[in-house]
């Protein structure tokens, strides 16, 4: 069976940018939002989450890529879980030998990357059909967003629930720590409101283009 | 989903069994791969952290051994069989005994609080807590590993036996924030009641069960030492 390309096989700038920006996991297409809420509670926890989920995605798409001719359609989803499973167990690994403190405060949620929606469902839509250079590039650049989304968020539930940023104090002594920040609650309050940011802006930008924002997104 | 004329013919099921076999495969040597190089250094970074929350807990501690209480008896165990100790002897520079580290466990708001606590057999009370391992909500029952106030309970919560010498003369007890008025008393956190409660529990039971057969056997501690 012939891979289906979509058209151009030489990776292109938009490539990169349009998991960061135009097809964000977290913020445009609302993809793996579990540990983007569950762990991103500081900014350390949520960069190393987000690398986590990037290496994991890279390392499967590499592999998927590749393999992509070689996998018969009726057993590649299985295929890919397997592949995905085993790049997060060597994160899973790595991460423990790294740092018992960041291994705790991760917890189940290293496991969890393995039933990630954002990364089996860039192995199904792009990986498995796109030549090694695009698929890597599309990668790196969904990778970078949700790191990047992850952080965000992170960051700002740092800074308002603990009064710190990667654990150094900004406010002094004084400043009333708001606990709801860092409680699960506050996962959804901050990616709310960033969610609201990112419509408010396709919007404007859709406006003044003439053009109406994009179709129904999944979840 | 792209268009696709005529559907491919089904691949043989041997091939699908063998493509899956195979990826299996390369996945599991992958892991005993990953396996083997980060065995050594999980290990040790378990045994740094077991060892700092020791000399946490018994201030001015530089070297440990280990220990295991089973019933009545206390036994020395060999370095390498030190993942069965429930019981840490720490020394000064000097070789002299600070204390013991001991571990106490007791049912939290969330989850099992295990906490690390050290006693000075010299001075009869608890002179050192750390918290190795809790799920208690950040910013109000995980305070109990935090909390200035708190543990400052810690610097010397009284356990001394009973004259028989068979269980704590004073049973240790949690009470409402500032409301302590006894050495074996632990002041609570307010906004972490539930977690106070589970620290002075867990250091109840570990202590009244312990610490009778460590005084039992304190010549042991000095003994292997020398």
């Amino acid at each position: 069976m012939a891979p289906v390309s979509n058209g151009e096989d030489t990776p292109r700038f938009d490539n990169l940018t349009s998991g960061v920006w135009r097809e964000n996991p977290v913020f445009i297409t609302l993809l793996g939002l579990c540990p983007s809420l569950a762990v991103s509670n500081t900014a350390v926890n949520s960069l190393a989450m987000g690398l986590a989920s990037a290496f994991v995605l890279l390392g499967s798409t590499f592999l998927i890529s590749l393999l992509r001719n070689a996998i018969p359609k009726q057993v590649r989803i299985a295929s890919y879980i397997i592949i995905i499973a085993t790049f997060v167990t060597v994160v899973d690994y790595a991460i423990h030998a790294i740092s018992l403190e960041l291994y705790n405060a991760l917890g189940a949620f290293i496991q969890l990357i393995v039933v990630n929606c954002m990364i089996l469902g860039r192995c199904e839509a792009h990986a498995s059909k796109n030549r090694l250079p695009k698929a890597m590039v599309n990668a790196l650049g969904t990778g970078a967003g949700f790191t990047l989304a992850l952080f965000m968020v992170g960051s700002i539930r740092e800074i308002l629930g603990f009064g710190t940023f990667f654990g150094v104090s900004l406010f002094g002594a004084g400043f009333q720590t708001w606990a709801i920040f860092i409680l699960p609650p506050g996962g959804f309050i901050v990616l709310s409101l960033w969610l609201l940011l990112f419509s408010y802006i396709e919007r404007r930008r859709a406006a003044n283009t003439g053009h109406i924002a994009g179709g129904a997104h999944a979840t | 989903m792209s268009q696709q004329p005529t559907p491919p013919p089904m691949p043989s099921p041997i091939r699908l069994v063998l493509t899956l076999a195979l990826i299996a495969m390369l996945s599991g040597v992958t892991v005993v791969f990953a396996y083997q190089i980060t065995l050594e250094p999980i290990a040790r970074n378990h045994r740094l952290a077991l060892e700092r929350a020791v000399f946490e807990v018994l201030p001015g501690a530089v070297d440990r051994a280990n220990f295991l209480v089973e019933g009545d008896s206390l036994t020395a165990l060999p370095d390498d069989e030190g993942d069965r100790a429930n019981v840490y002897a720490g020394y000064a520079d000097d070789g002299t005994l600070v204390g013991v580290a001991m571990e106490g466990s007791a049912r939290g708001y969330a989850d099992n609080v295990r906490v690390l606590y050290g006693y000075s057999l010299e001075d009869e009370c608890i002179i050192g807590f750390t918290v190795l391992q809790s799920s208690e909500t950040p910013g109000l029952g995980e305070k109990i590993g935090s909390d200035p106030a708190f543990l400052a309970n810690f610097e010397c919560l009284d356990v001394r036996l009973n004259d028989a010498g068979t269980d704590l003369a004073n049973p240790i007890r949690t009470v409402g924030p500032g409301e302590e008025s006894e050495p074996w008393e632990i002041d609570g956190i307010a906004g972490a009641t539930v977690s106070s409660q589970a620290v002075g529990r867990a250091l109840r039971e570990s202590a009244s069960r312990k610490i009778p057969v460590i005084r039992d056997h304190a010549q042991l501690l000095t003994e292997e030492r020398n």
